[in-house]
């Protein structure tokens, strides 16, 4: 007899070739959430080489802003698909206004006061784990903090039970678009994939082509000669702290209409993720960002099928570790700042 | 002491290095402790060394002293002392990767986890060793993993570091979760205990009634390793700190200690001046991982359960904050963030589900604050000093002319 | 120089300790115990352990409550002589139980505890009580091999999950008339125990299973492998975050099967998280009685929730026991093993392992966006 364990650890591979396209597509439409955020966690790497841990959270917010949103503009399960549509790019909307609020929040308080001083960037490091750990516990303890002022009952939707997974009041239907090899392609995955492409090819036109984008190459490339020349750093670290937050709230979204439910800790995981995803592209590289979301999303969903779901995650790190033996600094290994104009 | 604040005061002040220089509250209270320490390291060596075992006795003594304030009203003080007394370990193991070698390590509990899971393994799950006989084996094996783990991924950029060995940390969790042979999610229990050597009992203050009684309910029988009684645990950590700190000074002092230095502060430099930085940096991590294996090894004695959930990523993160809170390369500074780390949270267990917020919020404060940490490491207090020296030279100069 | 100074006080410091060590007393004479007249015994303590704050405190704070009530009642009844409640937040967490265990045990006024609510924490926590003699009631922890530790002091008012996982196989198979099966789980202790119960009861309808990890949010690769597999039901064993989300996503693409999961995920947060109309839930816990539940309602100011009625009967088998005099930890500990009475949730009696006997499992169903009141699974 062969012990079950070691059973489990062939690789399963006819599940996989048999279902490759269902477990492709999902895998790319989960890879583009990641990308989504691996952009903030690359732009300021850029910028700052520092890593922004608290990204995840910035991310975290945007998701709670869609199910408010929605729960506010009254969608429940009877809402019909065209109501739908209408919400969920108010509640994008809105998500990326919250993300981009968060962002700058954290770049005024736990970035700036130490970039003043030119800190050691370890001590960066910690101050972003402090931020990150107040805000995941300020959304986690909303329900005492609404108790304070009395409004418990008043916002009990949007407080109430506030360390659970809290759903989307709507469900959004998945109609199959078209059929590739086994897998019917959903409206869902079009969007989500559709959506993050386009935010990803906004964002590189303009920090190629717009004057603020050369100021976020300048200062990446070189802060001192930036400064030399007359760009204001302050302004471009905000900028560049702004998109992430957009680009994230944006990435909330997606991940709303795919997985349907969010919790205050939901960050922290996706965040890493994200980062791995960003470095494995090569970090500062806003191209590498898509494609290491898009490869880290599609390998885990393969991995997933081939050694059983529980060791997708491990499946994720060793082939991060891979890529870096051998290519040290990520697939496109190129810095913001390198990018041509 | 806070009358004795020699008069450099205000130059000290003006030199702060880093750059803040508000002449506020923050940076007096900084200056004062500053001064401390400085008239700490001018006593002779005799005086220094009383005062060393002095200390070193009193923390011996704390849990059966049991002082009101600093002890723990709403959970056992010897169970706090003693995951205390294993923090300080692990951070000590993790200061000398952070801290004198620069290298960020996001993965550190992983070879926490190595450690407690060989003890596990070979005491209960696998075999029935005692539990003396698995500690070379379980940091030997914590250094292979350390070594294995550093050969590919430190030749990486160093910002890279910092996601491989999350992900380190991450794989070894998640494969303690997903392996029958090592216990899944459930874990191993009846993990083998240090031996007993039964040797005095002493009996513990209480201070219920505003003075010290002693209490005859509670007696800790020395080197009694059981089930209730954390006390004698304590001890023996307490223990292997002091021997650990020892190693730690001498290292420190070496030629290994000041290549670490160079690796750390210029690379490239220290590469060209004949170091071979990988390989220095390499044994920082075996180094690291060995203290951080030991601190395993220490939890699994008892615990006497180890499962995956007491490994969890976020201990990672809290024990690098306990490195960097403190003074990332002061061995003494890892010894503070530690005991921030370990203890406060569970002195104020009224805050309750507050505590994290709170530490959060310290944890920025401290970084703006203190960005040094709480005690910056040696060289920068002697380069401040002799700075100050230059200063007062010039001062004089100014006003002999 | 300054140093003279700085060890003169800390001179001055050490004969002081010196002169409190040896003026000071014995609390001896403070710890005595026929001091107090009255039959009943007075100013006694029972203790609560398990998670009120963290990931889990919903769960905790169930108990709780549960607790509460029967407290109150008690100190109504014994207005001249109560009982107070300590409570030890473990949070769930094996580290943070075993002090807070130590703890527990070293306090001579406390003589029983409800809890501890985990399985882990138990685990950890067992040897500590069973030898300082102190009794534990878990409302909760249903982990099959913590009864064979061994420990005298360990009882349960629940069946475990090997009573559970037969029930639910029976469940999905009778009741469902489900032909193929799919099992996942959430590589939790609870999780896995109660899947593989459940997979060795169904044995053959069994055609596939996976492993997800707790805080999982995609799980976009096990939805295909469902779907693949093309199955009449799906076991999840695991908490009820994971099981809304997995349920809403097998839902999302095109699933059609059942979706049955064990205790974990009776709680309202299943639907909250997006759990989907058409799931059961099984449970070794019986639906709250109503008066009960009003009870419960008036002191807590919330409903009760999964274990709270188990919580109000474990509190009781302690509370009747100090109420007939047992003011002791072993004397309440003989109390409890020779206990034989009717609770809200089942008739109560320990055997030797600290099992309750009599436990039935039911199954609650989720509709129109609740959890209806379960039935008994025949």
């Amino acid at each position: 007899m062969v012990h079950p364990a070691l059973v489990q650890m062939f690789p399963d591979f006819p599940l996989l070739f048999d279902h490759f396209f269902s477990f492709t597509v999902t895998g790319l439409a989960n890879g583009s959430v990641y990308a989504l955020v691996a952009l903030g966690y690359t732009m300021v790497y850029g910028v700052l080489q520092l890593i922004n841990f608290a990204h995840s959270e910035v991310f975290m917010y945007g998701t709670f802003a869609v199910v408010w949103t929605v729960y506010f503009l009254g969608g429940d399960k009877q809402t019909s698909v065209g109501a739908m549509v209408w919400m969920l790019a108010i509640a994008m909307v809105v998500a990326m206004a919250t993300s981009a609020g968060v962002a700058l929040l954290l770049e005024r308080f736990a970035y700036r006061p130490l970039i003043k001083r030119d800190a050691p960037k370890l001590v960066a490091l910690i101050s972003a784990i402090g931020a990150s750990f107040m805000l995941a516990e300020t959304m986690g303890l909303r329900s005492e903090i609404a108790g304070w002022f009395g409004l418990s009952d008043k916002l009990d939707f949007y407080v109430s039970r506030s360390r659970d997974t809290k759903g989307l009041t709507i469900d959004v239907p998945q109609t199959t678009v078209f059929t590739l090899g086994d897998y019917g392609v959903t409206s869902t995955d079009i969007l989500v994939i559709g959506s993050a492409l386009l935010m990803m090819i906004f964002l590189d036109q303009y920090v190629r082509r717009s004057r603020m984008g050369r100021g976020i190459r300048a200062v990446a490339q070189d802060p001192e000669s930036a400064a030399l020349m007359g760009v204001n750093s302050t302004r471009v670290v905000q900028v560049t702290f702004l998109l992430g937050g957009v680009m994230a709230g944006a990435a909330a979204t997606l991940y709303m209409i795919r997985i349907g439910a969010t919790k205050f800790d939901a960050g922290f995981i996706l965040g890493v993720k994200a980062f791995t995803a960003a470095v494995m592209g090569g970090i500062g590289n806003l191209r590498g960002a898509l494609l290491g979301g898009l490869v880290l999303g599609v390998a885990e969903n393969w991995g997933s099928a081939l050694f059983g779901t529980e060791w997708k995650d491990i499946v994720a790190f060793v082939l991060l570790v891979f890529i870096l033996l051998f290519r040290p600094s990520g697939l496109l290994g190129e810095a913001l700042g390198k990018a041509r104009a | 002491m806070s009358d004795e604040i020699p008069p450099v005061e205000i130059n000290a002040d003006r030199l702060t290095p880093v750059g803040g220089g508000r002449p506020s509250a923050p940076v007096s209270l900084r200056s004062r402790l500053r001064s401390m320490r400085d008239k700490m390291g001018r006593l002779p060596k005799p005086v220094k060394i009383i005062l060393m075992v002095f200390a070193a006795l009193l923390a011996y003594a704390l849990p059966i002293i049991n002082p009101p304030i600093l002890s723990t009203p709403d959970t056992d003080f010897g169970g706090v002392l003693f995951i205390v007394s294993v923090y300080v370990l692990v951070a000590l193991g993790l200061n000398i990767v952070v801290g004198y070698a620069g290298l960020l390590d996001l993965g550190y509990v992983g070879f926490y986890a190595v450690g407690a899971y060989v003890v596990a393994v070979l005491t209960s799950q696998h075999a029935s060793w005692p539990w003396l006989a698995t500690i070379p084996i379980a940091v030997m094996v914590t250094m292979v993993t350390g070594v294995i783990l550093g050969a590919p991924t430190l030749r990486v950029r160093g910002d890279y570091l910092a996601i491989v060995t999350l992900g380190f940390g991450e794989i070894i969790r998640l494969t303690a979760v997903n392996s029958d042979w090592l216990g899944a999610a459930a874990g191993v229990p009846k993990v083998g205990k240090p031996p007993s050597i039964e040797l005095f009992t002493v009996p513990h203050l209480n201070w219920d009634s505003g003075v010290p009684l002693i209490d005859l309910h509670r007696e800790t029988t020395a080197l009694k390793f059981g089930v209730i009684d954390i006390v004698p645990y304590y001890w023996l950590v307490l223990t292997v700190v002091i021997i650990v700190l020892f190693g730690d000074m001498l290292i420190k002092d070496s030629r290994v200690g000041r290549a670490w230095e160079a690796t750390r502060e210029d690379e490239d430099a220290a590469e060209l001046m004949g170091v071979p930085t990988f390989k220095f940096k390499l044994l920082a991590f075996a180094m690291g991982a060995f203290v951080g294996g030991l601190a395993g090894t220490m939890f699994a004695g008892r615990q006497g359960f180890v499962s995956p959930q007491s490994f969890p990523l976020l201990l990672s993160i809290l024990f690098l904050a306990a490195v960097v809170v403190g003074g990332q390369g002061n061995r003494w500074g890892a010894v503070v963030g530690a005991i921030i780390v370990g203890y406060l949270p569970e002195r104020f267990r009224g805050f309750e589900e507050w505590r994290v917020l709170i530490f959060g919020l310290a944890l920025m404060i401290l970084a703006i604050y203190r960005p040094q940490g709480i005690l910056p490491p040696r060289r920068r207090a002697q380069a401040r000093r002799l700075d100050q020296k230059l200063d007062e030279l010039e001062g004089e100069e100014v006003a002999g002319v | 120089m300054k140093h003279p100074h700085t060890l003169a006080r800390l001179a001055a410091a050490a004969a002081a300790t010196a002169l409190a060590l040896t003026a000071c007393g014995t609390t001896d004479d403070s710890g005595g115990d026929d001091g107090d007249s009255g039959s009943a015994a007075c100013d006694l303590k029972i203790g609560y352990m398990g998670a009120q704050t963290g990931d889990y405190a919903n769960l905790g704070l169930n108990m709780l409550g549960g607790v509460n009530v029967a407290l109150d009642e008690y100190n109504t009844e014994h207005s001249d002589c109560k009982v107070t409640l300590e409570k030890y937040d473990s949070q769930g967490d094996p580290e943070k139980a075993t002090p807070l265990a130590t703890k527990a045990v070293q306090d001579d006024k406390l003589i029983g505890l409800v809890g501890p609510s985990f399985s882990g924490e138990t685990e950890a926590t067992g040897p500590t009580f069973a030898e300082a003699g102190l009794v534990t009631v878990s409302p909760s922890a249903t982990n099959p091999a913590l009864s064979t530790n061994g420990w005298d002091t360990f009882h349960r008012v629940l069946g475990n999950d090997d009573t559970q996982a037969p029930a639910a196989a029976t469940f999905i198979t009778g009741t469902l008339g489900a032909k193929k099966v799919f099992v996942v789980d959430d590589a939790s202790e609870y999780g896995k125990g109660l899947a593989d119960g459940v997979a060795d009861s169904l044995g053959g309808a069994v055609t596939d299973r996976d492993t997800v990890q707790q805080k999982q949010t995609d799980f976009s690769a096990t939805v295909t492998k469902v779907k693949a597999a093309d199955v009449d039901a799906l076991f999840y064993g695991g908490y009820y975050a994971e099981a809304g989300l997995l349920s809403k996503q097998l839902k999302a693409a095109g699933w059609t099967g059942t979706f049955v999961s064990g205790d974990g995920s009776l709680d309202p947060g299943f639907i909250q998280a997006g759990g989907i109309d058409g799931s059961f839930l099984t449970c070794p816990c019986a639906p709250s009685p109503d008066d009960f539940a009003a009870k419960f309602k008036e002191l807590n100011g919330a409903d009760p929730g999964t274990y709270s009625a188990e919580a109000y009967d474990a509190a009781t088998v302690l509370l009747s026991g100090i109420g007939e005099g047992n003011d002791t930890r072993e004397a309440l500990l003989d109390w409890v093993n020779n206990y034989d009475a009717d609770g809200i949730t089942k008739h109560i009696k320990f055997d030797e392992t600290g099992e309750v006997s009599g436990v039935s499992v039911f199954a609650y169903e989720v509709k129109g966006g609740k959890i209806l009141p379960g039935e008994p699974i025949e």
